[in-house]
């Protein structure tokens, strides 16, 4: 095999990190560079450099240590039995790409995955020593998501965790059936072990210490996961059962969705269909709903329904259709829970609205120029001048807010 | 009568906020100031204008107020100031309408605030520095040009002087070049013209941002939204967008209908040195974490297995593993734990000689927000896990087992009713080993009223002694006891 040089490297080994959906850079300790020591910033909003054509964000240099992979993960580009052409960084490739790229202002700081060479923990070992580089070496006060390898020796995890703003673990399939189809060499119990230590070890180090002293901060920007869309059978309210129990488990800062998508040099095993991206977007919404509106997994996508989402309306919309015994809410006397339930009020405006109405009660026209979408929110509310009559209970309210039905095309 | 006030393109908030104070002061409504910029035409009556009042007393404002007139005064909008002054009046009046979103002017300079800090975070994203250092300098230096919307340099310089504090760089715009070296910043209103820049390390980049886009998920309206063109012509990386989005197409394609290839020969002898993961090949404590005789297991993070001496004389058994016990996969750790082991010591138990375990070894819970709520396992739970439970009885033989709770009462003696009937008496078990039953610490901790919970946790605290007298007793009637294996090696662990 000729020697790649680190263009070609780079090409082959971002391609390979593109199916990793997470790029966020936000919500981590701050930092910055002021006293003219050490390169980098974190200001708690997360900043994106670039857009690709896919519509996603480029906030991080996402890439792969290596693509040699020793598992066999049937939906992965980087599996044994792949034809892909392979390639592998020296830590301080990876280090000077990062501090280059991050110099330019191309990206916020680095996401480091890699393929599992030799062993878990050999794989881990160069991570973090990458980490420990660019931490120790450069002064790099930028951001690092790290993905660890879940049955990495645990001292590694937590020696990651002291150098990178993110940890995550990708459990990929949402049942532990599908896992051990679909990627035979993964462990769930595993997975889950791992991401219970990396909660363990979080609290561990936010408690008082007795000197004093503060404790290092432990993956302050939480840690994440991602669960792929689409490749095995699982339904929506599956998939949503298991994100709950992931956020109250483990703690986890976010649960990433990612639309199983066609990969190049692909096994027999599963359904190159055209990524379903629509119930991608679905599957975020009810995760928002889940997290900041006080919603449950169960009256989302109710054991009495097909357990899949609404692909045409929105979930909270869906929801308010099927309850509209709940409706129309009065925005001038609500609670807080009732009026985040109202579709068109997000959780900006219900703050707002609540704020906004100590002085005096809200109109139609007040709710429009606090940013609610009134448009969709007036069959559900009363104000001081609007009254929904019978729109709350009409029978076409469906109708309104679904886009038109297409004709098939006939080829 | 007419004020006229013309702000710099430098310092314009504080010569603005001077102004609006004294004008404020002597009750100037808005529509009597004309503001404009400086090097702007001057205005048809500007000449006749009135010097300022004379600034006298201060000027409350709510808190933040200040935050939002930075932003709002750096609006390319000629009404900006206007809007701002009078929205100064207005506060004086109502000094809580800053707080009302449906306050008209409130609401204006918002909207005009958004737009601001919309800008500030673009330039933030899309500056992109070129390395120009020379030869030898001890700090390297960059160099950047950007065209923002507003009037927001000085609000933007600090963000890139707290990233860039080790190197010097520059960044020119249309009308203000701002300077940092050597640790310091320093702003210049000069106008400038486009720069033409570029290194070689854009090569690398735009390869990335090539190969970082998935042409199977196409979405050109998502990019163009948060990234309109008008900032392609700084972009490195743009220039590869049309061809991007020209071949995605053919590419995700060409990868559908690619068939399934042969894995190459190293695949399988890869596959077939990995270490054995089958459970059975690992040991008890896998298969424990494995199993699946109940589906409490896929849901919990692992199997809790008891602890404690291989020979002990008292065995306890409690309910299931709490929050904390499954995170750490050790029994009796959490909040209830502590109680029973508060208890213990009370009731002059050598807990150290004493094995602990729960009759239901995966923790069953219903996820609310960020915690997981307690729910108690059903009896089917229970009969399915006392698999697990009997070998640990088997294995340890102890002279003795304390039943807390209904859970733990039914996987020991088939009858888990009537516990506060039961409490205190000893039973036959289903081991045919004798069960004295008690009540749960979790239950006591869960009892509200707090005299009940008083004579519950005497009662535990009794019972517990009561065990206690039950193996000294029971120790002395009998044969002292082969020495099994000794050590905490459980038989789940």
């Amino acid at each position: 095999m000729a020697k790649l040089n680190l263009k070609e490297k780079l090409a082959l080994l971002s391609d390979a990190a593109k199916y990793d959906a997470s790029c966020a850079s936000s919500g981590t300790a701050k930092r910055n560079s002021a006293d003219g020591k050490g390169l980098g910033s974190t200001e708690g909003s997360g900043i994106c450099h670039a857009y690709a054509p896919d519509g996603r964000c480029i906030s991080l240099l996402k890439i792969l240590m290596t693509n040699f992979c020793i598992y066999d993960c049937a939906y992965c580009i980087n599996r044994v039995s792949s034809n892909v052409e392979r390639a592998r960084f020296t830590p301080e490739e990876v280090v000077h790409l990062t501090i280059e790229f991050y110099r330019r202002n191309y990206i916020e700081g680095l996401f480091l995955s890699s393929g599992i060479i030799k062993s878990p923990d050999d794989t881990m070992a160069d991570m973090v020593r990458i980490a420990r580089t660019l931490r120790q070496d450069h002064h790099f006060r930028g951001y690092i998501h790290l993905k660890t390898i879940p049955d990495a020796a645990p001292q590694l995890i937590e020696e990651a965790g002291l150098y990178a703003d993110r940890l995550s673990m990708n459990i990929e399939l949402p049942t532990d059936a599908g896992l051990k189809n679909y990627a035979p060499e993964k462990n769930p119990d595993e997975i889950r072990r791992a991401m219970g230590n990396v909660r363990l070890r979080k609290e561990e180090l936010k408690a008082p210490t007795y000197t004093g002293r503060k404790a290092p901060k432990f993956a302050p920007a939480g840690q994440s996961t991602q669960l792929i869309v689409g490749a095995d059978g699982a339904n929506d309210r599956t998939i949503l059962q298991s994100s709950t129990r992931l956020y109250s488990s483990y703690k986890l800062k976010r649960v990433y969705y990612s639309a199983f998508s066609p990969i190049p040099d692909s096994t027999a095993k599963l359904p190159l269909i055209k990524p379903p991206l629509v119930r991608e977007h679905r599957l975020y919404q009810a995760d928002w709903l889940l997290r900041f509106y006080g919603f449950d997994a169960q009256e989302i996508a109710p054991d009495a329904g097909s357990g899949m989402l609404d692909l045409e309306i929105d979930p909270k919309l869906a929801w308010a259709l099927a309850n509209r015994h709940a409706f129309p809410v009065d925005v001038n006397r609500a609670g807080r829970e009732t009026l985040l339930r109202v579709p068109g009020f997000g959780t900006k405006s219900v703050g707002r609205i609540l704020s906004a109405r100590r002085n005096g009660a809200l109109g139609y026209d007040d709710l429009r120029r606090i940013g609610a979408l009134v448009k969709k929110a007036k069959p559900f509310i009363v104000a001081r001048d609007w009254q929904p009559g019978g729109l709350t209970d009409a029978a076409n309210l469906r109708a309104r807010f679904a886009p038109p039905p297409e004709q098939l095309s006939l080829f | 009568m007419r004020y006229s006030v013309t702000l710099p393109r430098l310092g314009t908030f504080a010569t603005w906020r001077d102004a609006a104070r004294a004008l404020a002061g002597a009750d100037v409504p808005p529509d009597a100031v004309d503001w404009r910029m400086e090097g702007e035409a001057e205005g048809l009556f500007d000449a006749q204008a009135m010097p300022l009042p004379p600034m006298d007393a201060p000027l409350n404002v709510p808190r933040a107020f200040p935050a939002l007139a930075k932003q709002v005064i750096a609006a390319r909008d000629p009404q900006a100031p206007h809007l701002l002054y009078s929205l100064l009046l207005h506060l004086r009046d109502a000094p809580r309408a800053l707080t009302n979103r449906a306050d008209p002017l409130v609401q204006r300079a918002e909207q005009t605030a958004k737009h601001i800090r919309r800008d500030m975070h673009k330039m933030k994203a899309f500056v992109r520095f070129r390395e120009v250092s020379p030869e030898g300098a001890n700090r390297r230096q960059f160099l950047s040009w950007f065209e923002p919307d507003h009037r927001i340099e000085e609000l933007i310089a600090p963000f890139f002087t707290r990233r860039f504090g080790d190197m010097d760089w520059v960044i020119v715009t249309p009308e203000v070049t701002m300077r940092f070296e050597g640790g310091v910043l320093r702003h210049e209103a000069v106008a400038s013209e486009r720069l033409e820049l570029s290194d070689e390390t854009e090569e690398l980049w735009r390869t990335y941002y090539a190969n970082i886009f998935n042409p199977a998920r196409l979405k050109v309206k998502a990019m163009q939204s948060e990234m309109p063109k008008k900032y392609w012509k700084n972009l490195p990386e743009a220039a590869l967008i049309p061809d991007l989005i020209a071949n995605a197409e053919a590419r995700a394609r060409q990868m559908q209908e690619t068939a399934p290839s042969f894995a190459p020969a190293r695949a399988d002898r890869i596959l077939s040195r990995l270490p054995e993961r089958s459970v059975d090949r690992v040991g008890p404590l896998a298969r424990l974490n494995a199993c699946t005789r109940c589906p409490l297991g896929q849901m919990a993070t692992q199997g809790v297995p008891g602890e404690g001496p291989q020979d002990a004389e008292l065995m306890i058994v409690g309910e299931q593993p709490g929050d904390q016990e499954d995170l750490q996969g050790r029994p009796f750790v959490g909040p209830a734990g502590q109680l029973f082991d508060q208890l213990a010591a009370d009731a002059g138990m050598d807990r150290t000689a004493v094995y602990v375990t729960n009759a239901v070894k995966h923790f069953k819970f219903q996820p609310r927000g960020k915690r997981r709520i307690h729910q108690n396992p059903t009896a089917s739970e229970i009969d399915h896990c006392r698999w697990w439970l009997d070998k640990e009885v088997d294995h340890v033989q102890p002279l003795l087992i304390v039943a807390l709770g209904a859970t733990a009462a039914r996987a020991l003696t088939g009858n888990g009713r009537d516990l506060i009937k039961r409490r205190g008496s000893v039973e036959k078990g289903l081991s045919g080993l004798p069960v004295l039953i008690t009540l749960h610490p979790a239950a006591i901790l869960r009892t509200p009223d707090k005299a009940t919970s008083a004579t519950r946790i005497a009662d535990l605290r009794g019972d517990l002694c009561a065990a206690v007298g039950m193996i000294t007793s029971a120790r002395q009637a009998q044969v002292p006891r082969g020495a099994t294996t000794a050590g905490n090696a459980g038989p789940l662990s």
